[in-house]
């Protein structure tokens, strides 16, 4: 468990089990979808898949869409590498997420929801499957009527991205949709569509349950509530953290890391590296006015120590994006592969150190045009390792 | 009244309707975007990013084709951010693609290479990735080539088959560094459920696939002294070659087309037409008989309604997709094959040529013609019936290899014997112009009348709907057929498989009841197929459809019926329609294909 010492501010709502989900889901149905909705948006609860889009505004613009099917759809396609955390919420406390989901449907007026589990998570099926069953039976008991299937994955990342996971749920080729219309308005099967990350989703039932105020009270402006931490590579404690945001990284290096960290992921394979010398000035939490360089998360956080070599770190996140690419758009299926080859071919001195120069502004290229958020945050990575890692790159 | 609202582009104010897209909008305020995956005759990919443009106040630049503007938009199309990008992107698509141009047959006609020379890319600082490691070249089919090393995937093959064919025959298959454009389990072409109509080859915008050409094959048979050469030209080829060598779309180019291919070396010069009126006698006659047999005899054999059977694309996908219903295609061979059968047996005997020694060629504006040239039953006249096919765009090619001025030419006649066509054979080539012929001719054999339309134009049947509808009521027809009188005739015409797949269902489901249908695989019929110039788009095939109607319109004889080597070919030969030789020669049967 976490030392005395500890310096960040520890929560404990998500995995907190009272089992009174029941409780918490006929309570809260009593409550109008607007209120709910009003909830929401003062809690400032933002997306915890890592885009962070505020989820009262979500939940409110697909109330307002006036279609007659509309859907739920909890996205556990959880594929960021270094991410783990989504696993755990469904194994220990599952009936949150479906609680959550429910309340969803009261307030788009939705009557179906969708769990979009990862192919890798097949094992979670048979106890998912159970607590489904008891908590549609309960449903029914108090007349609310809502069903949850499970749809699974098949093991592609792209199908994480919420558009491309609609395709793939409607039986097609794994690819993202343009961007407008959103699926608030145009979703699955065409229709308005909230997705949400299942950690959101748990969030949700914490609000629901303790109202906003006591979520918001955590964390600081911009970065409300409490959020779960991945916490792998070089460290002496890895696991899963429920942690305040706003924290500054060199709080959360001291607390996890094993003396010697030189950089932290932040954020996955699509998030940002951040050299020691940025510890101090970096802060978890979304981009807002008031905290200096502020990073967003997925909740991945990996920890290298100085006997790793950025280089490798890097190429292996290349490597992991030239195969999940979907190949659909050129920035982002043949940049991949520029930028993988580009870095090889500079270390082994085909390419000058210059070169480095034309594929960071490629990365910049990627980030500006590729469909979707994979393609866009190759150059996060990227960028970041290459510009305070260079030597590393070249020798 | 569509809504407007208000948008700039590089700083000029424009009121815009809503919905449109930035690239609407641009296009409507003069503003040139380049594009690679979009195209008119599809749906929106949005997937080559090569329409990149700024929209200021977003982080992000967007893609025009699939970005509908909003109110206050303020776009920029060619910022230095939006240049840089799209030169980078450009960069991108040349290092996966096979850009090795002076070996290519797109050489010249390529949409990669346009943008290339536009952006002056003269530097390939980006690692070379072409050809990619799975990448292969399917020359399998008869008709279609497919070169993977030269794909840029932009994925307008893969949507002109699915949304214009309905066949899915192209699809993406596999992801990341490794996603290429994929046959059924990576079959070759020649395996697959493809009906080789080559509207993807319309749409491709490099040279990933091309049709499968025979330049060289006709080039020597036109060299060897001891070969007789006879090439037939489709309806449709003299309204598009024009376009092919620089003159504007839809010029009929009908005269120069016979005197470039008479100073290419053809030996004799036919028009396809001829065989397309005789096709009407068949066919008319067949129709004629059917619903003799259906109405009178109370034949429950007798399958109705009857469907055409030119588009050799067609053909393939009905063997295909819905072989139960092989036995409601008229048993009329192509006009095509049709000439090609006739060539060797009674133009050879007419001229006193060994059949040996002629070499049949046909220009069509068909990738599947090569195809159904090609099919084993097609050799009735004891030889291979047409023994090379070539496109629109290879005739072009010809063309300019022989240093021939087109412009320059004479207006010149087509040889006699099978030579001679009417204005119903012209309009072959454009959507429901079969059945307009077979109208005009059925109908003046039932009633002994013109049909009730002014100047012959049975203007219900024409136009670019996917699926348009006529009927025509028969009355106080001549003793013969005096049991059609007060029957409607109903006439249905598909173009575009998807459009025949409409048309089909409706059948299998019972809830149609026409006599007769018209069917044609690619959009606006022949005038419009995969061998036609490129580009191609609605806006085109419209002006290629408005020269067949007025190439129809001025033939001094345009009805099937009175063309009079169609009547001397029934008393010197064939005896009548429907006849013993005509039976041998003219009609075929088909085969039922797997569906997978």
């Amino acid at each position: 468990m976490v030392a005395a010492t500890y310096q960040l501010k520890r929560a404990d709502f998500i995995f907190k089990n009272e089992n009174d989900w029941e409780k918490v889901l006929s309570k809260t149905l009593e409550s109008e979808p607007r209120e709910l909705i009003n909830e929401l948006m003062s809690s400032e609860l933002k997306g915890r898949g890592g885009a962070g889009f505020p989820t009262g505004l979500k939940w409110k613009l697909s109330s307002e869409e006036k279609s007659k099917t509309k859907y739920v759809i909890c996205n556990a396609d959880e594929g960021e590498p270094g991410t783990f955390k989504d696993r755990e919420i469904l194994t220990k406390v599952p009936y949150k997420v479906l609680t959550a989901m429910a309340v969803c449907g009261h307030v788009i007026g939705s009557g179906k929801g969708y769990i979009y589990l990862r192919g890798e998570y097949k094992f979670l099926v048979p106890d998912l499957e159970k607590a489904i069953k008891e908590f549609e039976y309960y449903c029914k008991e108090i007349g609310f009527k809502f069903t949850i299937d499970i749809f699974m994955g098949s093991g592609a990342y792209i199908c994480g991205e919420e558009t491309a996971l609609f395709e793939s749920m409607e039986g097609k080729r794994g690819e993202p949709r343009n961007k407008p219309p959103f699926p608030t308005s145009i979703g699955y099967m065409n229709e308005p569509t909230v997705i949400n990350n299942v950690e959101t989703l748990a969030h949700t039932y914490t609000i629901f349950k303790y109202g906003s105020k006591k979520f918001y009270d955590l964390g600081v402006q911009y970065s409300r509530g409490s959020k779960l931490f991945s916490v792998s590579g070089d460290t002496p404690k890895p696991g899963i953290y429920e942690l305040e945001l706003g924290m500054s990284l060199q709080d959360f290096v001291s607390e996890f890391g094993d003396g010697d960290t030189k950089a932290v992921q932040v954020g996955g394979a699509s998030g940002f590296l951040v050299p020691r010398k940025r510890f101090e000035e970096t802060t978890i939490g979304f981009q807002g006015k008031l905290t200096g360089i502020s990073l967003p998360t997925g909740g991945s956080m990996m920890l290298f120590n100085s006997s790793r070599s950025m280089f490798n770190v890097l190429d292996n996140y290349l490597d992991f994006f030239n195969e999940e690419s979907c190949g659909q758009c050129s920035p982002c299926r043949v940049g991949c592969q520029q930028l993988l080859k580009g870095i090889k071919a500079v270390k082994r001195g085909e390419k000058t150190a210059l070169y480095l120069d034309k594929l960071l502004k490629l990365s910049e290229t990627m980030q500006m045009t590729a469909k979707c958020g994979l393609g866009q945050s190759v150059g996060n990575s990227f960028s970041s390792i290459v510009e305070n890692f260079r030597e590393e790159m070249i020798y | 009244m569509a809504k407007k609202i208000n948008i700039s582009i590089n700083g000029l104010a424009a009121e815009i309707a809503e919905g449109k897209t930035i690239l609407d909008a641009a296009d409507q305020m003069g503003v040139i975007v380049p594009t690679l995956c979009y195209h008119k005759d599809l749906c929106v990919a949005g997937n080559c990013r090569v329409c990149v443009v700024e929209v200021v106040g977003q982080k992000r630049l967007a893609a025009a084709c699939a970005t509908p503007c909003e109110e206050g938009m303020e776009i920029m199309t060619n910022s230095l951010k939006v240049r840089n990008s799209r030169k980078h992107i450009i960069e991108l698509l040349l290092s996966e693609h096979e850009s090795d141009c002076t070996k290519c047959y797109k050489n010249g006609n390529c949409e990669l290479q346009e943008l290339a020379s536009e952006y002056k890319i003269m530097t390939q600082d980006f690692i070379r990735l072409a050809p990619l490691k799975n990448y292969t070249i399917d020359m399998f089919s008869p008709s279609i080539v497919k070169d993977d090393s030269k794909c840029i995937r932009c994925q307008r093959c893969v949507r002109t088959c699915a949304e214009l064919q309905g066949v899915n025959a192209l699809t993406v298959a596999h992801k990341g560094d490794e996603m290429k454009i994929a046959t059924f389990f990576e079959k070759t072409m020649n395996d697959v459920v493809c009906t080789n109509c080559g509207q993807c080859v319309n749409h491709c915008p490099t040279g990933a696939l091309v049709e499968k050409n025979y330049i060289e094959e006709v080039w020597d048979a036109i060299s060897d002294p001891n070969k007789h050469v006879v090439v037939q030209t489709a309806p449709a080829v003299r309204v598009g070659l024009g376009e092919e060598l620089g003159l504007p779309v839809g010029s009929r180019v009908t005269g120069q087309m016979v005197a470039a291919l008479k100073r290419l070396g053809f030996d004799s010069v036919l028009d396809t037409d001829f065989t397309a009126d005789l096709t009407i006698m068949e066919e008319g006659t067949e129709l004629l008989t059917r619903l003799k047999k259906a109405l009178v005899e109370k034949d429950q054999a007798v399958q109705l309604p009857m469907a055409t059977s030119c588009s050799p694309g067609w053909i393939k996908y009905i063997e295909h997709m819905y072989p139960e219903y092989l036995g409601n295609l008229s048993t009329c061979k192509s006009p095509q094959q049709m000439f090609g059968a006739l060539v060797k047996t009674y133009y050879a005997k007419a001229r006193k040529i060994e059949p040996d020694n002629i070499v049949s060629v046909s220009v069509m504006p068909c990738t599947a013609k090569k195809f159904e040239a090609s099919r084993p039953e097609m050799h009735d006249s004891g030889y291979r019936d047409v023994d090379y096919v070539l496109t629109t765009r290879e005739l072009a090619i010809m063309v300019k290899q022989a240093g021939i001025d087109f412009n320059k030419l004479p207006q010149t006649e087509y040889d006699r014997l099978m030579g001679d066509s009417t204005g119903a054979g012209v309009i072959f080539g454009a959507t429901g112009g079969v059945m307009e012929a077979a109208l005009r001719t059925a109908y003046e054999i039932v009633t002994g009348r013109e049909v009730p339309f002014k100047n012959l134009d049975i203007t219900p049947v024409r136009g670019m709907d996917g699926v348009r509808e006529a009927s025509i009521k028969i009355e106080n027809p001549v003793k013969e057929w005096a049991f059609l009188d007060g029957v409607e005739l109903k006439c249905a015409i598909a173009h575009g498989l998807v459009n025949a797949k409409v048309v089909m269902d409706a059948i299998k489901s019972g809830e149609s009841n026409y006599h007769f249908i018209e069917f044609m695989a690619c959009p606006g019929g022949c005038l419009g197929g995969g061998g036609q110039p490129i580009p191609t788009n609605p806006e085109i095939r419209k002006k290629r459809a408005e020269a067949i109607y007025a190439e129809d319109a001025g033939m001094p004889l345009r009805k099937s019926h009175e063309n009079p080597e169609v009547l001397k070919i029934y008393e010197d030969f064939l005896g009548e329609p429907l006849g013993e030789k005509s039976h041998h020669l003219l009609h075929t049967k088909y085969i039922t294909r797997d569906r997978f």
